[in-house]
């Protein structure tokens, strides 16, 4: 783990997945640290761009890949707006991972339902990535998927393999359809009318914006999910990622070091989580 | 601790044998105030002569010498479209003189939250490893209220700690170092007498204290307050400047950001210190804030100082300096606040029913 002094990386390769968002591919640079570097699904990194400063951003890849670190970047502040303009080969560096982790040991044996909202697929392509990697150790895998508009929708073009290579029950969604959209429209609690689960044997991820939490784990809830068996990742403004600078407090929990990720019951015994 | 006593004359000499040969920070009159009172900062002294011994409060606390306002964390070298980062904890030894109890209870805090849990951070700590702390005991002002918090004396974090009898000062020797230099000069052991009037001191200390303010059961009482319009009521007077942070000896929190030279050749990444009192403080990149209204960022202040965080410090973090009162342009203090949240509860309190009588 880097906490001052951060690996070096080049950019590898950038995928523009939006207007907004592009998955950025690093590699670290020293062959050492390369293979010393480990993450957990859930964790975070310091990404930083010399000269602009550094942000945030939960890493999207698979962990079982130490030749490649993925972000997926929205385009919403200088620092991801310097790096936007970054070509392949650029140099930039990130410390960490941060944080804590999804508990995907714990799930082994079980079925999970993963509920992203418009970038919050972003922290969750990692605990789905790694459940394709072990898939014989999971149940039923459901994906249910809900953006803005379907042009704002990631990762589509992994819908496929997802589904069919996979065997993930993906169901996507969009609050405004645009011209050809001929999936469903509404809100994403809708999307659980079309699965159906054994709460006693499901766990729970979920992330996407503060509003769709309440609403989501509230539903899990009445389906008689345990509250320790749902996971939120928690978005806040880190600066330091080491429980120093507070800028990530929620009321006495730092979402640093103590999360991003949080099972329901904490969350809902943090004041101001969501 | 070994502990000795020393005439005021020979302590100023030792005193000015310990400015002269090291980077010191003494307080000194800088100015008067409106009421031609005098106004007293944490200056670099050269000789005894320019510190006031017998000082009553620094408006600034002396924590800026272990966390200055803005510090560089690393610098960024660029050349032909590469770049180098330079990291460095390196800083000059500093004397510290005069500090109040509360100041030293107040770095005592910041040793457990900067130097404890999981990430200790080495530039707080090359800068305490190399601090000397003179403390010295003082009468309080009529709103300090150091005594509720308990921080009113202080047994450890400092080289050595003078308390005033008179024509001597009891001295407190806390470390090899102190005790090193102080052999140099004229000390003795402490007589009969001395420890009498040491423990008069002390008492005329505590009983000096004019303002006190309820502390206990305050985090319970903060959590079942969290919706109370007491922080609308407050949060409405308050300005957002963020003063109250800045003046405090415990207030930590900071911001990180990349300064470019004017030569575009490099790049200091800074941190500086900021307040949860300033709008953008739990601002997420594309601008929605967890905390937008006025009285919830106060609120936040409070819950961190007298809840305590719980990862680094599982403590109340004021020490009653009352700097953030006496500083703050609203008219905004800890006593009143946490008193009218207090009277709120008490006055729910009056609305219970009595207890059936025992038959």
């Amino acid at each position: 783990m880097r906490t001052d002094r951060g690996y070096h990386c080049r950019i590898t390769n950038i995928v523009t997945l939006t207007e907004q968002e592009k998955l950025f591919q690093l590699r670290i640079i020293d062959s050492v640290e390369r293979s010393i570097f480990r993450f957990r699904p859930g964790q975070f990194l310091m990404l930083q761009v010399p000269g602009y400063g550094e942000v945030p951003i939960s890493i999207s890849g698979s962990t079982s890949n130490s030749e490649m670190i993925e972000f997926c970047v929205r385009r919403a502040g200088h620092v991801t707006s310097a790096l936007f303009q970054a070509k392949e080969g650029a140099k930039v560096s990130v410390r960490g991972p941060f944080g804590s982790s999804f508990p995907m040991e714990e799930m082994k044996e079980h079925n999970v339902i993963l509920v992203a909202g418009g970038l919050g697929i972003a922290p969750l392509r990692a605990p789905l990535l790694w459940i394709n990697e072990h898939r014989d150790n999971y149940g039923d895998v459901h994906l249910l998927y809900g953006a803005k508009e379907p042009s704002q929708m990631l990762f589509t073009y992994q819908f496929e393999e997802w589904r069919k290579i996979n065997h993930i029950d993906l169901h996507t969604i969009v609050e405004l359809p645009e011209p050809g959209w001929t999936g469903k429209t509404g809100m994403i609690t809708e999307l659980f009318n079309d699965i159906s689960i054994a709460p006693a044997n499901t766990y729970a991820i979920v992330c996407g914006p503060p509003v769709m939490f309440k609403f989501v784990c509230n539903h899990l809830d009445r389906q008689g999910i345990p509250m320790n068996r749902m996971f939120v990742s928690l978005e806040r403004r880190m600066h330091c990622g080491m429980g120093k600078c507070c800028r990530c407090m929620v009321g006495s929990t730092f979402t640093c070091v103590d999360g991003p990720v949080f099972d329901y019951w904490s969350v809902l015994n943090l004041k101001e989580a969501i | 601790m070994i502990y000795k006593v020393i005439s005021k004359p020979e302590f100023a000499t030792f005193i000015d044998s310990l400015v002269r040969q090291n980077l010191s920070y003494g307080p000194r009159q800088v100015d008067t105030d409106g009421n031609g009172q005098p106004v007293y900062q944490f200056r670099e002294v050269r000789s005894a002569d320019e510190i006031a011994f017998d000082y009553t409060v620094t408006h600034s606390s002396a924590k800026h010498f272990l966390l200055p306002f803005r510090e560089e964390l690393s610098r960024f070298a660029f050349a032909d479209g590469d770049w180098e980062q330079d990291i460095r904890y390196e800083i000059k030894p500093l004397v510290l003189i005069g500090l109040r109890p509360c100041d030293i209870s107040a770095i005592n805090i910041l040793d457990n939250v900067l130097l404890n849990g999981h990430y200790p951070s080495p530039y707080y700590l090359a800068r305490r490893k190399n601090t000397f702390i003179v403390g010295m005991d003082h009468l309080p002002l009529p709103d300090c209220f150091c005594k509720s918090l308990n921080h009113h004396t202080v047994s450890d974090g400092f080289h050595l700690f003078c308390s005033d009898i008179g024509d001597k000062y009891y001295l407190s020797i806390n470390s090899s170092k102190a005790y090193t230099y102080l052999k140099e000069f004229g000390i003795g052991e402490p007589t009969e007498e001395d420890d009498c009037k040491l423990i008069e001191r002390r008492k005329l200390i505590k009983q000096s204290f004019q303002t006190s303010v309820e502390v206990s059961g305050l985090p319970s009482f903060l959590d079942i307050e969290f919706d109370s319009p007491i922080w609308t009521k407050w949060g409405d007077k308050c300005l957002n400047c963020g003063t109250c942070a800045m003046v405090c000896p415990t207030c930590y929190c900071y911001n990180t950001e990349d300064r470019p030279d004017t030569d575009l050749k490099g790049s200091s990444r800074q941190k500086q210190l900021y307040s949860c009192n300033l709008v953008d403080f739990a601002e997420v990149a594309g601008g929605h804030n967890f905390r937008p209204k006025n009285g919830d960022r106060l609120k936040y202040r409070y819950y961190h100082h007298y809840r305590g965080f719980a990862e680094n410090a599982n403590q109340q973090i004021c020490v009653g300096c009352n700097r953030c009162g006496r500083a703050c342009l609203a008219d905004i203090n800890p006593k009143d606040v946490i008193n009218d949240l207090r009277m709120e509860k008490e006055s729910c309190m009056t609305c219970v029913s009595e207890s059936p009588r025992k038959t």
